[in-house]
């Protein structure tokens, strides 16, 4: 077999249980391809020989009998915000500079005990914080996707994860999404990216930007995949309080394609004044498609959305000035250097100062401001209050028996690396327009990659589904992943 | 609400990060843009409705109140950048 590291998950788990190919063989695809992509600085940390030694560890296991995990073999890159043992682990920020921590967090040692092989750790903006890639300590991950002379973003947060699964450099990534950081890349790269109900993945050990928001999730090359990943990175864990202690199903054997009845809703407030006709065009197509195969399509209000995302900037910022209050030169990574007679409190601000970046200082600080006396209520209550309405207009909906909900993904394609740096950073932040509501509601939503647009850049769908209903969730973008036909590749230039 | 450059400084302070001063003029003007953002959320009727504490209705969960990890003072210092005689070493703190 050519060209290992192109196959799914799917693909290369039934390749592994015919004994047609290796996880050594997989591995060693991968990690060449990896060699030669440099130009995508997708993956920051490798780790081969951690790679290789799993890898031959999972051909012992494939060896012993049928049972071995559906991930067992599969080789994957694992996005920097997760902690993993003895290897950096740093979300892209210089305050974590050689942070290599002393546990797995619960995902990343979920997929390890399925016998998923870590290729090594993937580009990201720093603390999760943006959505093109461009905060990280590590430089901009590329886009593989290329249509002229500009290097594209691949979206972000977990612009590597996405860089990374469009280029083939693995078969599968993690990401985290805290206001669309998983499914806005997925949109760009033409990859399927899931953010599962808050609760079902334990952010236990992954570095936190705002607790109330952050879920992990798959970033794959299809729905099959995603729901094959997922299933493996979800988990009951007693050490994430807020980690669901409820079954996970078995979604793979949910996947029939067989949507008839099912209800989807357009939300009619998703229609954004100046949103481009290519888009609109999608989100019509996508509509009839599902409605050929079979769904009820009905209008839904969602009345709160447009204060979606002025409420996410004060409750994720606000999260986050308190979760990296940790990072004070103390306990670990980067300290500052002290002239004679400098402090502690110098101590605090230099360090913090040297070690985030401009965008992770602007949030902490606005989350200090939202949160200081005087004004906690006027902003950080009152955007927990505009949180539970956002949340009551899903409830709504979804009592009228809304199955899923279908929206555009992102508000454009991918655009190029630089262009938004003289933009306001409020221009920056609209880019999770429509999936920054599902974070606030703590709901499930999914990206599927469905049509190109004028240039041939990929362009993505959002559905959402009910709380803990992924199963359903991952059928109903089965369907449409089946119906759009998406089956576009980057050309390699890299 | 508008912040100023003393408003900035102080913000800056709070949250333990050095800004000088020729910095603070630009940081107040990014928090008035984030701000005016912000305000959108005073459009909204909130009478009557309880902040939202978490996304799905749930109590959290309980455990005996006994010793899970321990004995790792090696592990947790590992990372220190000055670790000394088994504790974290910090400028002095106390004149």
């Amino acid at each position: 077999m050519t060209d290992l590291n192109k196959l799914t998950i799917a693909e290369a788990r039934d390749a592994l249980k015919k004994g047609d190919v290796t996880s050594v063989e997989l591995t060693e695809a991968c990690l060449g391809a990896i060699e030669g992509a440099g130009a995508l600085n997708a993956f920051v940390h490798k780790t081969p020989e951690i790679a290789m030694e799993r890898a031959r560890a999972a051909d012992a296991r494939l060896k012993g009998g049928d049972d071995a995990p559906a991930m067992c073999g599969i080789p994957v890159g694992i996005k920097d915000l997760f902690c993993t043992k003895g290897v950096e682990s740093q979300a892209a920020s210089g305050i974590l500079g050689n942070f290599k921590p002393e546990y797995e967090s619960t995902v990343s040692q979920n997929l390890a005990d399925a016998g998923a092989v870590m290729l090594g750790k993937l580009n990201m903006d720093e603390f999760a914080m943006g959505s093109s890639n461009e905060t990280s300590v590590y430089g901009d991950a590329v886009n593989p996707w290329k249509v002229d002379d500009r290097q594209l973003t691949p979206g972000g947060s977990s612009g590597g994860s996405a860089s990374a699964v469009a280029a083939d450099l693995c078969l599968a990534a993690t990401g985290t999404d805290t206001g669309g950081s998983i499914r806005q890349p997925a949109a760009f790269t033409g990859t399927v990216g899931i953010k599962p109900t808050y609760g079902r993945c334990s952010r236990w050990g992954i570095i936190a930007f705002a607790s109330s928001l952050d879920q992990a999730g798959p970033m794959t090359k299809n729905v099959r995949d995603a729901a094959i990943m997922l299933e493996t990175m979800c988990s009951h864990d007693p050490k994430d309080s807020t980690s669901a202690d409820i079954p996970v199903p078995h979604f793979e054997a949910m996947l029939t394609g067989d949507i008839k009845g099912k209800v989807i809703g357009i939300p009619k407030e998703y229609r954004m004044d100046g949103m481009p006709a290519e888009i609109e065009k999608l989100w019509a197509d996508g509509t009839e498609m599902l409605k050929d195969a079979g769904a009820k399509i009905i209008d839904i209000s969602l009345p709160h959305t447009k204060y979606a995302l002025p409420a996410y900037y004060v409750i994720a910022p606000a999260e986050a000035s308190s979760n990296l209050a940790r990072y004070d030169g103390v306990r670990y990574g980067h300290r500052a250097k002290l002239a004679a007679g400098e402090g502690i409190v110098d101590m605090y601000e230099k360090t913090r100062a040297e070690g985030f970046g401009h965008e992770v200082q602007r949030r902490v600080m606005v989350g200090t401001y939202v949160l200081s006396a005087g004004f906690y209520d006027a902003y950080y209550n009152r955007a927990r209050k505009v949180r539970a309405l956002i949340k009551r207009d899903f409830d709504e909906a979804f009592d009228q028996g809304v199955d899923a909900i279908l929206t555009p993904a992102t508000p454009s394609a991918a655009f190029g690396l630089g262009e938004m740096a003289e933009a306001d950073p409020v221009q920056m932040y609209l880019n999770d327009v429509f999936t920054v509501t599902v974070n606030l509601a703590g709901l499930p939503g999914i990206s599927v990659p469905a049509g190109l647009d004028k240039q041939g850049l990929p362009l993505g769908l959002q559905l959402i589904g009910r709380p803990w209903e992924e199963g359903d969730l991952l059928n109903v973008a089965y369907a449409l992943e089946g119906a759009a036909g998406f089956v576009s590749k980057p050309e390699k230039w890299w | 609400m508008s912040i100023d450059k003393d408003t900035a400084r102080k913000v800056a302070h709070l949250a333990r990060i050095r800004v000088e001063d020729d910095a603070l003029p630009a940081l107040a003007d990014e928090f008035n843009r984030i701000l005016g953002f912000i305000e959108q959320l005073n459009e909204v009727n909130v009478d009557g409705i309880e902040p939202m504490t978490s996304v799905t209705p749930q109590r959290l969960k309980r455990r005996e109140d006994v010793v899970t990890e321990g004995d790792q003072a090696d592990k947790i210092l590992s990372n220190a950048p000055d670790a000394r005689e088994g504790f974290f070493a910090v400028p002095k703190v106390v004149e």
